[in-house]
């Protein structure tokens, strides 16, 4: 699909249903407060982006989903690693590990604010706790996927373990530890958000609460407008990197990959 | 001590073994109730000598490269490189898989010189023997393309040099031209003789092609079925080096029927 002229059809399909949308509340009177026309949204976009209201927020949520990107991913590759090369610390670590595969992590998200309080902490860890799954999961699943006949070359050529690590697992374990970051990346997000919902002083999520309890809806949708924007930006920029590393992967293994990241467990 | 040595060529016994495999035998999974792959080999090969082994498929020929690269340990007996038992890889020998098992991340010329890289040598001196052996098998122009890029046979051929790169003294090599059509296969298999006769290696030839084991080999092993035992051995007497038009003469017909039915005999043919 492409082009130029399927371009323009999308475009018009999208304006096809904002204006179906705008005439449908208009003509049935369906109060703001239920459902906002597509003009109030924009209107409220421009109004909060115009007041540097939302950029600010939008500031505190990127940096909070950002760093709990970062800390999560980092424990989950090291422990992941740990855990693929080591069979010890498997036997000893599986049974925290598939406890808390099947535990919501979001759930945990109340204790969290409570211990680390109304700050950015809160928000980092708890995102940190649910972007950390996805990633470990698919580090292990990825490092141990090295195929028996190139462990078998690795080894005929007296390769030591360092080496069967750096030049054959770890290129090998990519496509899997990309699919699992571009997971962790949207899971950080939510995790943020919900951290947010929970107790915050600042942040969208914390916005979108406010304007629940004003009956703001159409400030709502378009915060969810921002939301998913700002999940597209995030998630591309973990699909670009991983075509820029991955070179070599051609792009129907990414369903092989995908369905293997699935195993990262609830939110 | 048994068909192996009578069979023996008086050059052959006059130099020394550098592999000797001493009633070996091989069980996948548990003793008792795994498979037997290999039961009581022995045989051994002289310093700079060309063995090819003739088998049917599943007679075990894999598993006993694997044993002979240091990859698998033998269930009972032993193998010995230059007198000392085989427990780890070696880095005097070099393997040719049965499948090219490139890298694909690696471009032809980085895969080729992967054993120089796990190794630590000479970065310059490696890059320009990696280039004589990319030239040797006319892969010249596709040192910076990636595995994907190339058809079976190319890779396979990647997978032959990279396997000569370090110059092991000891070539083990797994049905390595089973993937290529016939012209190259003659070709390679010529260019693999010059080679042999150049450096003086030693070389362990795993094929289905009895012609192409003829061609190649000062001695045929050929091996039966289930268990994987060795039958008969057979010495190639033919002069060296040996055209391709070798091929066509009487004596070397003899030999190939002579093997065929040897492994007829055996119940297996390809
Ligand atoms: N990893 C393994 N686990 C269990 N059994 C195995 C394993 N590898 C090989 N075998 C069995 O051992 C026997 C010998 O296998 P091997 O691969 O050595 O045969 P081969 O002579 O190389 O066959 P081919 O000519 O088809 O390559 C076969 O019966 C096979 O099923
Ligand atoms: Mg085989």
């Amino acid at each position: 699909m492409g082009g130029a002229k399927h371009f323009t059809l999308r475009l018009l399909l999208i304006a096809a249903v904002l204006g179906v949308w705008e005439t449908l509340v208009r003509i049935s009177g369906v109060p703001e407060y239920i459902l906002p026309p597509p003009s109030s949204i924009f209107r409220a976009m421009y109004v909060g982006i115009m007041s540097n209201v939302y950029p600010q927020h939008f500031m505190v949520t990127l940096t909070e989903t950002l760093l709990g990107f970062m800390v999560g991913t980092a424990l989950a590759f090291m422990l992941g690693t740990l855990v693929a090369l080591s069979r010890r610390v498997e036997y000893f670590l599986y049974p925290f590990i598939v406890m808390f595969q099947s535990m919501p992590k979001v759930a945990l998200a109340p204790l969290i604010v409570v211990w680390f309080g109304l700050g950015l902490t809160s928000k980092v860890i708890n995102a940190a706790l649910v972007a950390f799954f996805p990633l470990m999961v698919n580090t292990i699943a990825g490092l141990r996927s090295a195929e028996e006949d190139r462990i078998n070359l690795m080894r005929s050529l007296a390769a030591s373990r360092t080496q069967i690590f750096f030049m054959l697992q770890l290129p090998n374990a990519l496509p899997y530890i990309f699919a699992g970051l571009e997971i962790a990346m949207i899971f950080a997000l939510i995790g943020a958000i919900v951290a947010e919902f929970v107790g915050a002083e600042r942040g969208l999520g914390m916005l979108i609460q406010s304007m629940n309890f004003n009956m703001d809806v159409a400030g709502q949708f378009s915060i969810l407008l921002i939301l998913s924007m700002l999940g597209l930006i995030l998630n591309g920029m973990v699909a670009y990197a991983r075509k820029r590393l991955v070179f070599w992967e051609v792009r129907n293994t990414g369903e092989e990959t995908a369905n293997s990241s699935q195993k990262g467990g609830s939110i | 001590m048994n068909a192996l040595d009578r069979a023996a060529s008086p050059s052959r016994a006059a130099s020394t073994d550098v592999i000797a495999v001493d009633h070996l035998s091989l069980t996948y999974g548990k003793k008792d109730t795994g498979v037997l792959a290999l039961s009581d080999i022995s045989f051994s090969i002289a310093n700079g000598e060309f063995i090819s082994i003739v088998g049917p498929s599943g007679c075990g020929k894999s598993t006993l490269l694997k044993i002979l690269a240091g990859l698998l340990p033998p269930s009972e007996g032993v193998a010995t490189l230059n007198g000392t038992p085989i427990t780890g890889a070696r880095r005097d020998i070099g393997v040719v898989f049965q499948t090219p098992v490139l890298f694909p991340w690696r471009t032809v010329l980085q895969n080729v010189l992967l054993p120089a890289d796990v190794q630590k040598l000479d970065k310059e001196k490696m890059h320009k023997r990696a280039m004589d052996l990319v030239r040797l098998v006319g892969l010249e122009g596709f040192e910076n393309r990636y595995p994907r890029e190339l058809s079976g046979g190319m890779q396979q051929r990647v997978g032959i040099i990279r396997a000569l790169i370090h110059d092991p003294a000891i070539l083990l090599m797994d049905e390595p031209f089973g993937a290529l059509d016939a012209m190259t296969r003659e070709t390679m298999n010529v260019e693999l003789q010059r080679i042999w006769m150049e450096s003086g290696k030693t070389i362990l030839f795993i094929t289905h092609s009895t012609s192409e084991a003829v061609y190649l080999a000062d001695r045929v092993i050929v091996m039966t079925a289930r268990p994987g035992k060795i039958g008969d051995v057979f010495d190639v007497d033919l002069p060296r080096p040996r055209p391709l038009e070798v091929m066509n003469t009487e004596a070397f017909g003899a030999y190939v029927k002579r093997i065929r039915v040897a492994l007829n005999a055996d119940g297996g043919l390809d």
